[in-house]
């Protein structure tokens, strides 16, 4: 593959780039890269990648657009209240950047159908909005050996983590179970600050980036903790875990789970 | 004796909406309770009914995961940062 000149001029500013070059483009252009849930975290990280060339963007989300996703999920427009957030994404992005192809799933991911969706990518962003979700992207993604790019905000704190599997902590290492419906927060509390979105999701696009370029150091055995308030960057150290129920040494899970969803702010909608 | 910890979004309900509070004890088990004594709740946050750690909240001295460490009878002293992060999933 060699780039087209509308590329060359396109990708300028980031193929001067000692990290990047041509060959890194051409990298950038052949990858696939899974987007889970095209919120406010899938919607900055579906952004940048798109603008930077990554060739196919695959984006699962179940739901429509709604007006009060627009404070923060910054790939739909007013316009697009009514579609579904995949159909207006692919809209957005291909729009952006014409050289890339955006692959919609308008699902909701179950133990049943994420192998079948996510063994075609290269990495997969997590920027689901449940736990039963990001449990199930992370098994599954442990059991494919595919890299995850975990994302997860609430209120004004955002936390990031890159995993490698069978190389690094995954989520089960970090947290083991998601907590049980009584303890987790409820709808109410849920509400969150478009900017904290932003941070984290430019942050999972920044790994994806630095993944398929095979430049830096990812987020793999440490997790990001920002605080909007403070405002505060922490890093903590996330080892493997002997006892994770899924990537340690003797797994009791060998099979995907359906968690039943208990904090869903669809739900709500669904009534 | 002087040990800032650190309150994430979820417990800041009980701190006051304070993000960061100070406290003592030479453990993190003392310090826990501690905690209880000012912001009545937050023990019951970490420990679940049978007294067992919880598995979807970790307690931290300043980068360290204290599961890998000495659980709640790992030591903390004068100057250290203890941060709470509970698993979050917003999106
Ligand atoms: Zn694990």
């Amino acid at each position: 593959m060699s780039l087209r000149d509308d590329q060359i001029e396109r990708y300028s500013r980031q193929i001067i780039l000692p990290n990047i070059g041509g060959k890194g483009q051409e990298k950038l252009l052949a990858a696939k890269v899974l987007i889970v849930g095209a919120g406010g975290l899938g919607s900055p990280a579906a952004l940048y990648l798109a603008s930077a060339g990554v060739g196919t963007l695959g984006i699962v989300d179940s739901d429509s657009v709604e007006l009060n996703n627009l404070q923060r999920q910054i790939l739909h427009t007013t316009m697009a209240v009514g579609m579904p957030k995949v159909e207006s994404a692919k809209q957005r992005l291909e729009a952006l950047n014409t050289d890339i192809k955006v692959l919609p799933y308008k699902i909701r991911l179950t133990s049943e159908n994420i192998s079948g969706i996510i063994k075609d990518y290269d990495i997969v962003v997590d920027g689901s909005d449940n736990f039963p979700t990001r449990y199930l992207v992370n098994d599954a993604c442990v059991l494919l050996k595919k890299p995850l790019s975990h994302g997860g905000i609430f209120r004004f704190d955002g936390q990031a983590m890159t995993i490698l599997p069978g190389k690094s902590a995954c989520y089960r290492c970090l947290f083991q179970d998601p907590p049980p419906p009584g303890l987790a927060p409820s709808c109410r509390e849920a509400g969150i600050l478009g900017a904290v979105a932003g941070v984290i999701g430019v942050i999972q696009a920044n790994e994806v980036l630095k993944f398929i370029l095979g430049t830096g150091e990812l987020l793999a055995g440490r997790l990001l903790v920002f605080n909007a308030l403070d405002p505060s960057f922490r890093i903590v150290r996330v080892p493997r875990n002997k006892d994770c129920p899924i990537c340690g040494e003797n797994p009791t899970i060998t099979e995907l789970i359906d968690y039943e969803a208990f904090c869903n702010l669809r739900q709500k909608k669904d009534k | 004796m002087s040990i800032k910890v650190r309150i994430p979004a979820p417990l800041q309900k009980l701190t006051g909406n304070k993000v960061e509070v100070e406290c003592s004890g030479s453990t993190i088990r003392e310090l826990i309770d501690n905690l209880e004594k000012d912001y009545p709740g937050l023990k019951e946050r970490f420990y679940d009914e049978k007294g067992k750690l919880r598995r979807f909240i970790n307690v931290y001295v300043n980068e360290e995961d204290i599961r890998f460490l000495k659980k709640d009878e790992t030591a903390v002293k004068d100057g250290d940062e203890v941060s709470i992060i509970p698993a979050i999933a917003g999106g």
